[in-house]
């Protein structure tokens, strides 16, 4: 199978989270001026406009806030996964991100909004990021 | 400002012109939106030179603004270059409306074409959700198999679980819409030519058993991939005394954006922003509406809209479109009465269509005409519900 659409650089905004990411820590910032989370990274807080921020390392659990089962997918990275999730999932830190739900034997019936989830990274070849996915806690 | 009661006459649309197949060969977007610019101007009873303001949103290559003038033959007062998706269209309306009102434009055109299923764009297929150099969107969205219907789907999930909204109450659009398709022979021989397996009226539950394609979404939830394009020419009420056709006047608009954030209810849309604007610069009620045109790329696009819109209480959609409310004839809320995109045609992007259908109910030119319909609403959806759109709403009324 291909490997998958993978984030692409220099790209200054979300390079730090995907540092990060190779040392399995999924990392969120919060705004120095305003206390807002900051996500998906960027330098200027969107509340504020403040670019002075703290970053910070997630615990990893959440809750799937919305999903849909793709049955099928003929791009070459998708299309040996037959159905498989897409999610958005609330990290219990404030801030929401796109990913996929692994580790169900059926995901037209295994995944329900409001399920907790538990990180799970997928390491990508090269070493060159790992991509954070979640599983059922 | 002109006005007539209290509403505005700044602006009409005086001439339109929807392309007439939906599977070509051998023609160039360009040449479509030159086409459709030509038979819309006829429709006015203008001559090409007449115009002095365009409205592009860069579809068929034509460098937008800068290159469709050119291609065009015009040098016009107004260049406006509005790409914000398949609502372009709404927004230029609303812009052709400001800049008539303000006296910089006199007859303005907007123009779209595509050959979409043609190049056989995978407008809907997975891969990388991103073109062009590296983005933080991009970089966040691109690696987890998205495709855009699974984008829609994500609303339609929660949509479910916050109010308890069904497939068979999404299916009850479809099923209206295909019902107006069924009379309007441009998009029966759109169906046929597009090689639809069903081409004749649905139920409910030949929608509910169609392949599911991303969960909640099935394939009769999504709207079909054709060529195709049009042409719309919005004229000051002045110009528009020497139109052949009675005027449809644009009496309000409103644009807005949604995107996601960490904690929106993505089951509502930038309607709730464009719409109010909308109808309280036309001084309407959402219950004065005598059809609605709204944008359906898919069934959970319109339930949302028309829940945000005003035309119900959020959440409560799904029994909104039940009990034939959207027929054009028993409804009291006729709906996408040419087909839609999901029956009669969705190049990618559909807003001109809108306009246009809505201009011809005013006129009394529907192949499912509402009785004695004076008032319409068309409302664009850009870009992608379940993430960053925009919307577009224009109300529309005829003396």
């Amino acid at each position: 199978m291909a490997t998958r659409p993978l984030p692409r650089f220099p790209e200054p905004d979300t390079e730090p989270f995907w540092q990060a990411t190779k040392e399995h820590r999924l990392t969120y910032a919060t705004c120095d001026e305003c206390g807002k989370v900051v996500f998906f990274p960027r330098r200027h807080c969107p509340n504020c406009g403040s670019s002075r921020q703290t970053w910070h390392d997630s615990q990893g659990a959440g809750t799937i806030y919305s999903y849909s089962v793709i049955r099928q997918n003929r791009h070459p990275a998708f299309k040996d996964l037959g159905a498989y999730a897409i999610a958005y999932v609330d990290l219990d830190e404030g801030f929401r991100i796109l990913s996929n739900i692994v580790g169900v034997a059926d995901p037209t019936k295994d995944i329900k909004i409001g399920q907790r989830v538990r990180l799970r990274w997928e390491d990508q070849e090269g070493g060159e990021v790992s991509l954070p996915m979640f599983a059922p806690a | 400002m002109a006005s007539a009661g209290g509403q505005r006459r700044d602006a009409a649309i005086v001439g339109i012109y929807e392309y007439p197949l939906r599977k070509v060969e051998g023609i160039t977007p360009l040449e479509i939106k030159a086409e459709s610019a030509k038979q819309a101007l006829d429709d006015a009873g203008f001559k090409w030179s007449d115009v002095d303001a365009i409205y592009d949103a860069g579809d068929g290559g034509g460098a937008g603004g800068l290159g469709i003038a050119e291609y065009f033959g015009w040098q016009p007062n107004v260049i406006d270059t509005t790409a914000v998706g398949g609502s372009s269209y709404e927004f230029q309306a609303s812009h052709a409306l400001r800049d008539i009102a303000a006296g910089k434009a006199r007859v303005a055109l907007l123009t779209y074409g595509s050959t979409s299923r043609m190049n056989a764009v995978a407008i809907g297929t997975g891969g990388r959700t991103s073109a062009g150099p590296p983005s933080p969107v991009g970089n966040m969205e691109d690696s987890w198999g998205m495709t855009l219907i699974a984008n829609y789907a994500l609303v339609a999930q929660r949509h479910m679980y916050q109010y308890g909204t069904t497939s068979e109450q999404l299916a009850e659009i479809s099923v209206a819409t295909r019902h107006h398709a069924m009379r309007n022979p441009q998009a029966v021989r759109a169906m046929d030519d597009l090689g639809f397996v069903d081409t004749g009226e649905l139920t409910v539950q030949d929608v509910v058993e169609s392949r599911m394609v991303a969960d909640p979404l099935h394939l009769l939830d999504s709207c079909m991939i054709s060529d195709g394009g049009g042409a719309v020419v919005i004229a000051s009420a002045d110009a528009a005394r020497g139109a052949k056709k009675k005027p449809v006047w644009l009496i309000g608009s409103g644009e807005a954006t949604r995107y996601p954030t960490n904690d929106r209810d993505i089951t509502r849309s930038a309607a709730e922003q464009s719409g109010p604007v909308a109808f309280g610069e036309a001084g309407v009620r959402p219950d004065e509406i005598d059809i609605a045109m709204i944008y359906d790329s898919f069934t959970i696009t319109v339930l949302t809209i028309l829940e945000d819109l005003g035309f119900c209480k959020k959440g409560e959609g799904g029994q909104f479109v039940q009990g034939g409310r959207l027929r054009y004839d028993t409804g009291s809320l006729p709906l996408n009465t040419d087909g839609g995109g999901l029956s009669s045609n969705h190049p990618g992007m559909r807003g001109i269509f809108l306009l246009i259908e809505a201009a011809r109910q005013l006129r009394g030119e529907s192949t499912s005409q509402v009785k004695d319909a004076k008032l319409a609403l068309a409302h664009g959806n850009g870009g992608m519900l379940g993430s960053r759109h925009s919307g577009g709403t224009i109300i529309l009324a005829r003396d």
